[in-house]
C-alpha cells in the first residue's frame, strides 16, 4: 500500500508501461491476457448472446422480436417442462451412479496392476473413442435390438423365452449414457487411486485394519477427489445430452438436451431454447458448487 | 512370556529379480531379541534391514525359516493380527484424517470404547508432546511433529514390539540428535521392545542395547555397542563401525593371548589380540582405530626405554588437521603404509611447537590390546 501511494508519477507519458512494471496486479493481468481474450470470445460473448436471447420473443416466422420480457421463463415453469427437467436430473444422476459402480472396480484394478500393464489398460479404455460417437451408439442399437446380439444370445442359452424390449426404453438410454461417459469417471478415479501410497494401506493393516476396513477407511476417502471430479465430468454433459436419448430412447424419452435442441432446430423458437439453456446452466452450476463445497475439496480437483 | 520377544530362525527372503533370476535380500538370518530391548539392525543400503523388519511386521513372508513373536511362530499371519506396530520411514500418516483420528485409528480397529480411545489418544499425544494438536491435519505439522504422530499412533496400541524403519531419516541433523535422545528415553519409559533400523552407525551406537550388523543379507555380528566397536568379528564390521586403519600381514607366532603378525612390505612386526582362530602363516588383517595410537618424540628412548619393545615404531608426519577438540594426523608408517591417528588436544595453547609439523620424524606406539587381528576374507 505504502509503495503505491508514494509512487506519484513523475513521467505520466509512460504511466502504462510504468504501471505494468511496478504493479504486480497489472503484471498478472497482462500475463493471463491471452486466456482472457480466449475466454471473452469463446465463453463470455456467446453466453451473453444466450442471456439476451432468452429475454426476447419468437416472432410468427421463427424470427426474433427484440422486446425484453420474462415470458420464456414463466413458460418453463409449466409442469411439462419441469417434468422433463426432473427426468433429466434423474437420468444424469443415475448415469453418474452407474459410471461409479462400473468405473470404480475398473480403476481400482488398473491402479493395482504393474505400471507397464496400466498404460495398456488405460489405452484400451480410450480406444473406442477413436470411433465416431454415432457409430458407437448404432453398435449398441445392434446389440440391444429385439433381434439383436443380446437377445439372440440370451434366447440361445435359454435364459429367456421371449426377446427383451430394451431398446427405446429409459434403460437403453441409461446403458448408452453410462457407456458413453465411463472413461470420464475411470480416468480421474484411476489418477487418485494410483496416487495412494502402498504404505498407507500397510499402515492401516499394521494398525489392525482388515482389508475391507482398510479400503473403507483409507482407500475410499483418498479416492474421493477423483470420484468428485469424475462425477462432475459425467453429470454435467449427461444433463445436456440429446443424441443418446434421440437414438436409443425413441420418441418416448425426452431430456432437457432434446428440448433445447428441438427449440433451436425444429420449433425455431430460439428465445425459448435460450431460456432452457440458461436454466440448465444454472442448475449445473448449483450442482457443481454444492458438490465441491459439500465434500470439502476443491483445490485437489485442480491437480 | 516366552524367552524372546522376537526370534528369527534361519530366515531367508528371496525376491524375483525383474531382470531374471533372484535377489537374496536376507540370507539365513538368525536373531534373538529380548523383551524390553532396544535392538538395532545396522548396515549399508540394500543389506536387507527393511526386508527383515517387514517380515516381522507381516508385510513380507520368509522364503524359508520362521519368525517367532513372543514364542509363537508367525507363519503367514497377516499384519493386522500381529502384536507388533510399525513406525514407517515415510511416516505413512493418513492425510485425510486429523492427528487425533490418526492416533485413534488403531484403537478403533480393536473396538476400544469411545471414552477409553479418547483418554488413551490424549495420553499418547501428551507422551510425544503434541497435546492440543489433535485437530490438525498431518500436512499442518513439521517433519519432527509428524514423526511424533507416527510414534504415538503405533505406541497407543501398546504393542509387544515396536518396529521402526529409519524413523529419523527425514529429519535434519540437529532434530535427529534431539529425537534420538527422546526416543531412547521414551523406550525406557514404556519398556516396549524396539527393533530399530538404521544405516547411521553413530545412531545405532548411542541408542541401542544391542546391534546386529548386516551386509548383503547376512547378519555378521550381534552384540552390545561396545563389543561391536571394540571387538568386531570381521573386517567389514571393523570398517563399517567407526573409523579404523587396516594393515596386512601374516601370522608369525601365536600364544594364548597374543598373536605376532609380520607386516607385508616391511620388516615390522605387530603384537595384537586375535579375534578368531588363527594358525601360523595365515594371511590376516590388522585393525587399529585412529584414536588408539600414540605419537611421541624420542626422549623416552634417550632416557633408556628400549626401542624394540612391542608396537613401537619410528614414523614421519605427513600432514595434520586441527579440528578443535582433536587433531587428525596422517603418518607415514613405512612400507608405503599411511595411518590415521587422532589425538585429543589436552592442552590449550597457541604455541605452534605443541603441534606436529609435516615432515617431523617421531615415534608411534599402540598397546597390543588395541591391535585387533582379524581373518582375511576374500
Ligand atoms: N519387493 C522387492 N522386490 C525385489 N527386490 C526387493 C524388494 N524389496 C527389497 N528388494 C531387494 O532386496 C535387497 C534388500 O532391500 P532392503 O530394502 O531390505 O534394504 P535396506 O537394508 O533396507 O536398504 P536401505 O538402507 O537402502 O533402506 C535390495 O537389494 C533390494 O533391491
Ligand atoms: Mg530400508
Amino acid at each position: 500500500m505504502a509503495a503505491e501511494t508514494s509512487s506519484v508519477s513523475p513521467a505520466p507519458r509512460f504511466s502504462l508501461i510504468r504501471q505494468l512494471r511496478e504493479s504486480p496486479h497489472a503484471q498478472g493481468l497482462a500475463l493471463i491476457s491471452p486466456t482472457l481474450i480466449y475466454l471473452l470470445f469463446t465463453l463470455v460473448l456467446p453466453l451473453l448472446l444466450v442471456v439476451v436471447l432468452s429475454f426476447m420473443t419468437r416472432g410468427p416466422y421463427g424470427n426474433i422480436i427484440y422486446r425484453v420480457n420474462l415470458g420464456n421463463y414463466t413458460r418453463l415453469m409449466d409442469t411439462l417442462y419441469l417434468r422433463i427437467l426432473g427426468y433429466s436430473l434423474l437420468t444424469a444422476a443415475l448415469t453418474t451412479v452407474g459410471t461409479i459402480l462400473i468405473g470404480y472396480p475398473l480403476a481400482y484394478y488398473i491402479a493395482r496392476t504393474p505400471p507397464r500393464q496400466r498404460s495398456v489398460y488405460l489405452f484400451l479404455i480410450l480406444v473406442p473413442f477413436w470411433t465416431n460417437f454415432i457409430i458407437r451408439i448404432y453398435a449398441w442399437i445392434m446389440i440391444l435390438r429385439t433381434e439383436g446380439l443380446l437377445n439372440s444370445f440370451l434366447l440361445k442359452i435359454g435364459f429367456i423365452q421371449a426377446p427383451l424390449d430394451i431398446l427405446y426404453t429409459p434403460t437403453a438410454v441409461l446403458i448408452g449414457m453410462v457407456y458413453e461417459f465411463l472413461p470420464f469417471m475411470v480416468l480421474p478415479l484411476y489418477t487418485s487411486l494410483e496416487k495412494i501410497e502402498p504404505a498407507q494401506l500397510e499402515a492401516a493393516a499394521d494398525l489392525g485394519a482388515r482389508p475391507f476396513m482398510a479400503f473403507l477407511r483409507v482407500t475410499l476417502p483418498l479416492s474421493l477427489p477423483g470420484m468428485i471430479a469424475g462425477s462432475i465430468l459425467v453429470f454435467i454433459p449427461a444433463m445436456g445430452m440429446f443424441v443418446v436419448p434421440d437414438l436409443m430412447g425413441g420418441a418416448k424419452t425426452i431430456l432437457v438436451g432434446n428440448l433445447i435442441r428441438n427449440q433451436f432446430l425444429t420449433a425455431r423458437d430460439w428465445p425459448f431454447g435460450a431460456a432452457a439453456s440458461m436454466l440448465l446452466l444454472i442448475l449445473t452450476l448449483i450442482f457443481t458448487l454444492f458438490y465441491t463445497r459439500r465434500a470439502g475439496f476443491g483445490e485437489e480437483l485442480l491437480v | 512370556m516366552s524367552q524372546f520377544a522376537v526370534e528369527l530362525r534361519d530366515v531367508v527372503k528371496r525376491f524375483p529379480n525383474p531382470g531374471g533370476g533372484e535377489i537374496t535380500a536376507v540370507n539365513h538370518a538368525t536373531l534373538q531379541i529380548n523383551h524390553g530391548e532396544f535392538f538395532s539392525l545396522l548396515g549399508p543400503s540394500g543389506c536387507g534391514k527393511t526386508t527383515s523388519l517387514r517380515m516381522v511386521a507381516g508385510f513380507e513372508w520368509p522364503t524359508s525359516g520362521e519368525i517367532f513373536i513372543d514364542g509363537k511362530p508367525m507363519g503367514r499371519t497377516p499384519p493386522f493380527l500381529r502384536p507388533v506396530n510399525t513406525v514407517f520411514q515415510s511416516y505413512a500418516l493418513f492425510q485425510h484424517m486429523t492427528i487425533f483420528q490418526n492416533v485413534a485409528f488403531g484403537l478403533e480397529m480393536e473396538g476400544v470404547s469411545r471414552e477409553e480411545t479418547r483418554r488413551r489418544v490424549e495420553a499418547a499425544l501428551e507422551m510425544v508432546q503434541l497435546t492440543g494438536m489433535g485437530s490438525r491435519k498431518p500436512r499442518q505439522l513439521s517433519g519432527g511433529q509428524q514423526q511424533r504422530v507416527a510414534l504415538a499412533r503405533a505406541l497407543v496400541k501398546r504393542p509387544a514390539v515396536l518396529l521402526l524403519d529409519e524413523p529419523l531419516g527425514a529429519l535434519d541433523l540437529k532434530l535427529r540428535k534431539e529425537m534420538q535422545l527422546e526416543l531412547k528415553a521414551l523406550q525406557e519409559q514404556v519398556g516396549i521392545t524396539f527393533i530399530y533400523v538404521t544405516h547411521d552407525q553413530e545412531e545405532a551406537l548411542t541408542m541401542s542395547d544391542r546391534i546386529a550388523v548386516m551386509n548383503k543379507g547376512n547378519v555378521l555380528q550381534i552384540g552390545a555397542p561396545v563389543e561391536i566397536y571394540e571387538r568386531p568379528n570381521c573386517r567389514f564390521v571393523a570398517d563399517f563401525i567407526g573409523e579404523t586403519n587396516f594393515l596386512f600381514g601374516k601370522v608369525k607366532a601365536i600364544d594364548p593371548d597374543f598373536v605376532i603378525v609380520s607386516l607385508h612390505g616391511s620388516e615390522r612386526e605387530l603384537v595384537g589380540i586375535p579375534l578368531g582362530k588363527f594358525y601360523s602363516g595365515q594371511e590376516v588383517v590388522v585393525s587399529v582405530r585412529p584414536e588408539k595410537m600414540r605419537i611421541f618424540d624420542d626422549t623416552p628412548l634417550k632416557i633408556g626405554v628400549t626401542p624394540n619393545q612391542p608396537n613401537c615404531f619410528p614414523i614421519r608426519i605427513i600432514n595434520t588437521m586441527y579440528i578443535g577438540s582433536d587433531t587428525r594426523i596422517v603418518i607415514d608408517f613405512g612400507g608405503g603404509t599411511q595411518l590415521k591417528v587422532w589425538e585429543q588436544n589436552h592442552l590449550s595453547t597457541l604455541d605452534t611447537l605443541a603441534y606436529y609439523a609435516p615432515g617431523q620424524e617421531l615415534w608411534v606406539t599402540m598397546r597390543p590390546e588395541n591391535v585387533l587381528i582379524l581373518p582375511q576374507e576374500e
